[in-house]
């Protein structure tokens, strides 16, 4: 399973880039073969360094939970952007930086990943260091240094739909 | 009108890219730096590979845009992640008005 | 309507030159480091700019491969600021 969903992926990017139209030269053709060698090859070889139970990605649930989480995620993004954008172009650096500590309740490796990568996009934080459940994050403007207001105002925005997607 | 939803996604993309520079200049410590700049950036870029997509249509360059797009969505923030770490773990210190470092106190 | 590309391209190459500032002038080694990074995003975008201004889409794959190249330069140099070897 985990070989096969490594193949799939790998050709599916592969057929995008070389996605060109007219489809019936030989050189589309000869693409095409290529590339579905060296995706079996790499699935084969390389399919034990993708995560276990890559079946759970398969279900239609989590995927429709995943397309919900995406506009949130882009929204909070922009909000990110535009509070850099007041912070670097005002002229006295409101800023009051420190490293705080925050827990998440996410069991799965992936998850962990993922809500890693949303904080460091997300409004005036990034996540420096990970050890099991505790996540070391930077923050631009310390509002609180207790661990569980911490959690609660950085973690807790993502953490209900990447327990959807993920848990 | 395509064209004009294109250039200004483009646009927009250009200014947080300027955005992240300057704090990339003004801001007074590498973590500070590399939150900004990694943020605006990212966003920056993830905007003119959109204008590209918009303005070349569905072929062959608007297909690549949109890998490069996602490309670097999940591959930014990792890189910066990683930079965090090892510029901790090399002996970095925080700027002298910094609040706390909880991650220094839990390293000894 | 086409040199508005002119006008972003100029705007991206003042971009890259206050990192360029940053990166000579930036005291520390991580300093340095942080801003190779932002400069190697950057020239992504430049990328995507120099493929719309010639209708030219092989820009492009130099886009994906350079972005490719970028992140694992940027991972070489994080592990090599941390002191260990590549193996861990």
């Amino acid at each position: 399973m985990k070989r096969f969903t490594l193949f799939l992926a790998l050709f599916i990017i592969w057929l995008l880039l070389v996605y060109n139209r007219p489809y019936d030269t030989v050189a589309f053709k000869q693409n095409l073969f290529i590339g579905f060698l060296v995706s079996l090859f790499i699935g084969i070889y390389l399919g034990d360094l993708i995560p276990e139970r890559v079946y759970k990605f398969y279900s239609p649930v989590r995927i429709f939970n995943f397309l919900i989480y995406l506009p949130v995620f882009f929204w909070y993004v922009i909000l990110a952007n535009l509070d850099v954008a007041y912070r670097v172009l005002h002229p006295r650096l409101p800023i009051r930086p420190g490293i705080v500590k925050v827990k998440t309740k996410i069991k799965s490796d992936t998850g962990r990943v993922a809500l890693a990568n949303s904080i460091t996009l997300t409004p005036g934080t990034l996540s420096v260091d990970m050890e099991g459940d505790t996540i070391f994050v930077h923050w631009i403007y310390v509002r609180s240094e207790d661990v569980e207001e911490a959690t609660k105002i950085i973690v807790e925005r993502f953490e209900r739909y990447l327990m959807k997607i993920f848990d | 009108m395509r064209e004009m939803i294109a250039f200004i996604l483009m646009g927009i993309g250009v200014a947080f890219n300027l955005l992240g520079c300057i704090g990339l200049i003004r801001l007074p410590d590498l973590y500070n730096r590399l939150q900004a700049s990694t943020k605006c950036v990212t966003l920056g870029t993830i905007f003119i590979m959109a204008g590209v997509l918009v303005y070349s249509g569905w072929n062959g360059v608007g297909i690549k845009a949109l890998l490069t797009l996602v490309f670097i969505l999940i591959t930014a923030p990792t890189a910066a992640h990683a930079l965090a770490r090892g510029a901790h773990k090399s002996g970095v210190k925080l700027w002298e008005k910094s609040v706390c470092d909880k991650y220094e106190e839990e390293k000894k | 309507m086409i040199m508005t590309i002119f006008v972003y391209i100029y705007i991206l190459l003042l971009a890259c030159f206050l990192c360029l500032y940053r990166i000579g002038r930036g005291p520390t080694a991580p300093d340095r480091t942080v801003a190779i990074d932002i400069l190697g995003i950057l020239v992504v975008g430049f990328c995507g700019f120099l493929s719309v201004l010639t209708g030219r889409d092989f820009y492009m794959n130099v886009a994906i491969s350079w972005a490719l190249l970028s992140f694992i330069g940027t991972l070489a140099l994080a592990k090599y600021l941390e002191g260990k070897g590549f193996d861990e």
